[in-house]
């Protein structure tokens, strides 16, 4: 999606450097001197600066000790310190907390693509019966919302004695219709020539799969890895239900933990919020399109 | 992507599958090996789909009977469960604490739908244009999406602070006294809505970018030489083509707005005075806190119908305002 934004693809953009009541449909031929554009910009960037400023904000609470006690909030912090952050990993268990959930997220992204990818396989590949029903059920778990399901898989995992364990907060995320559903839209465009090429050489579906289907499904595979990591690290109602000691928590519970009943210590819980945004910020410097495309193709956040 | 439809696939491939006139040329021997293949493939399915098939069954599908039957009960997660029946789901709709949770989550959609709608529609088409540095700017305002909605609860917490938040303040140098926010009833759920859409219009904006720029050029061009203004350009031609990505954001808005709950969770506790307790709030709440299992799953298991009937009625009723190109 981002490539097709680059490409000028015109849209409405006529519009913008249109002069009323020209009749020709050319546009002028420097916009650059159009003050619509100009006002065009100014506008979009200030709502740019008003996007940002929240986390502005934040990272600037974070390094004022003592938010929040006065009423005149300054811009640039009088006495700026880290002591917020040093709080956190030092008296709070944000280390630990923090190792739970990258560990919870890499693992569940890990086994989301591996399930996911065998599955798409045999949807696309395979024949047998029943595969398009077994499908139509795949997907209509899509449409099941987490919140129906949450005090039923609480008693499963009761059952099971996963309650207040990393298997019971993991186990629901390990396979997804959505991975499903994603990787096999790839698989289909792999060209089916390859794969009958290599049955030819002697290869079965094993090495298929690994050699042949798994290579050239590789930018779905970001995709999907993107947004599993980004689901779990995001992840809240689940972890907050089934992990119930401090040391087991995920970092969006321990945060949501931080505020107080009476007081909140702002700058600690900003810089909390900071943290545990970097993660995704990373990840989103480094693979926009593809975090772009995972949100935007199911709808999910 | 042709696959996308398998039963119009799979039709055509038994047709020429078992067709006496194809098979008769290639004889038995290559029948025989074809359906040995068939029968290896099974075995093959089954190992391929056993990881993915045996999660969602254990921890989708039976959850989500299990949710109908503990629904049908009396339970506190602990001692014996009793059948009431139906009794729940009459309880439910009868409980006014119900269907103030159901008029928030509306509230909540009323406000935050055309705010994300509008605000995403203007920044799609600022985007649209030959903007310098609009790939950044599209990155900004993306970003928010990607933020947890623990932060974003927290943060907007805290600019929203009604004593030392920065948004009162403010308000305050121009001589405006800012409202409780979150503190206050009436503002409680104005305040989630308002961090809420901070959230998604990045999300909304990539949306309806990708629709515009499905719109052929020519079209534009021809309604422009045509003498339409933008005002009727944007009214005529592009919402109109644009509906099928207004249906998506209205559908998934829709979806997602029902089943809001972690920015509530942490801005407002559904509070003060339960103004802004939502339907999965009241779910949490009802199975975590009262001990009252049963009446949690029956709500969920409304939540979900009512979500499907709304979600059924809205792809009906598409024809009627939804353009394809």
């Amino acid at each position: 999606m981002p490539e097709t934004a680059t490409s000028s693809a015109p849209g409405l953009a006529p519009t913008g450097a249109a002069r009323p009541g020209t009749a020709t449909p050319r546009r002028p031929r420097n916009p650059r001197f159009d003050v619509r554009s100009v006002l065009l910009h100014v506008v979009v960037v200030l709502g740019a600066l008003v996007m940002l400023f929240p986390f502005f904000w934040a990272v600037i609470t974070s390094i004022s000790p003592g938010a929040g006690l006065s009423a005149t909030p300054s811009f640039v912090p009088t006495d700026p310190s880290m002591s917020a952050y040093l709080e956190l990993f030092t008296h709070l268990p944000f280390a630990r907390v923090t190792l739970n959930s990258l560990g919870l997220a890499v693992v569940s992204t890990l086994l989301q693509m591996t399930t996911g990818a065998m599955a798409a396989y045999a949807f696309s590949r395979l024949e047998f019966r029943g595969r398009d029903v077994i499908f139509a059920v795949y997907l209509a778990t899509m449409m099941i919302p987490l919140q129906v399901l949450i005090v039923p898989l609480f008693v499963e995992m009761k059952y099971l004695g996963l309650i207040d364990s990393y298997l019971g907060a993991l186990l629901p995320t390990v396979s997804t219709a959505f991975a499903v559903f994603l990787l096999r839209q790839a698989v289909n465009q792999v060209p089916r020539e390859l794969d009958e090429a290599a049955t030819l050489d002697g290869a079965g579906h094993l090495r298929i799969f690994t050699r042949i289907v798994l290579p050239n499904i590789r930018p779905a595979l970001a995709t999907l890895a993107v947004f599993a990591f980004m689901q779990s690290w995001n992840s809240f109602l689940w972890p907050l239900i089934i992990l119930r000691s401090p040391e087991l928590q995920t970092f969006p519970v321990a945060l949501q933990s931080l505020q107080g009943q009476y007081t909140t210590q702002w700058d600690v819980v900003m810089a909390g919020s900071v943290v545990s945004v970097l993660p995704m910020l990373a990840l989103y410097v480094l693979a926009q399109r593809y975090v772009v495309q995972g949100v935007a193709s199911t709808g999910l956040k | 992507m042709s696959n996308l439809t398998t039963p119009v696939g799979r039709a055509a491939g038994r047709a020429d599958g078992p067709s006496p006139a194809r098979r008769a040329p290639t004889g038995h021997g290559r029948r025989t090996g074809r359906s040995a293949a068939r029968r290896r493939d099974r075995w093959w399915a089954l190992a391929f789909l056993l990881p993915s098939a045996l999660p969602l069954a254990l921890f989708v599908l039976l959850p989500m009977a299990g949710a109908g039957w503990i629904s049908l009960h009396e339970w506190n997660l602990i001692s014996p469960m009793s059948w009431v029946g139906l009794g729940n789901y009459t309880e439910l709709v009868r409980d006014p604490a119900t269907l103030a949770a159901f008029g928030h989550t509306l509230g909540y959609l009323a406000g935050y739908l055309p705010l994300v709608y509008v605000g995403g529609l203007g920044l799609a088409l600022a985007l649209n244009t030959a903007l310098k540095g609009r790939t950044v700017l599209r990155g900004v305002y993306f970003l928010p999406v990607v933020t947890s909605w623990i932060v974003v609860a927290l943060v907007w917490r805290w600019l929203l602070n009604p004593s030392v938040g920065i948004v009162n303040w403010t308000l305050a140098q121009i001589g405006i006294q800012g409202p409780g926010w979150w503190t206050d009833p009436a503002w409680s759920m104005a305040s989630v809505v308002l961090a809420s859409a901070w959230k998604d219009l990045g999300f909304v904006m990539v949306i309806l970018l990708a629709g515009l720029q499905a719109i052929p050029a020519d079209i534009l061009e021809a309604a422009r030489v045509d003498g339409a203004g933008w005002w009727r350009r944007l009214w005529s031609v592009v919402l109109p083509l644009l509906s099928p990505s207004t249906f998506f954001v209205v559908v998934i808005s829709l979806i997602n707005g029902f089943q809001v709950f972690d920015q509530v969770y942490a801005m407002t506790g559904g509070g003060p005075n339960g103004s802004s307790d939502v339907v999965v709030l009241r779910i949490h709440s009802l199975a975590f806190r009262y001990g009252e299992a049963g009446t949690a799953s029956a709500l969920s298991w409304l939540l979900f119908a009512v979500v499907l009937a709304i979600t059924l009625v809205q792809i009906r009723g598409q024809r009627r305002w939804v353009t394809y190109a």
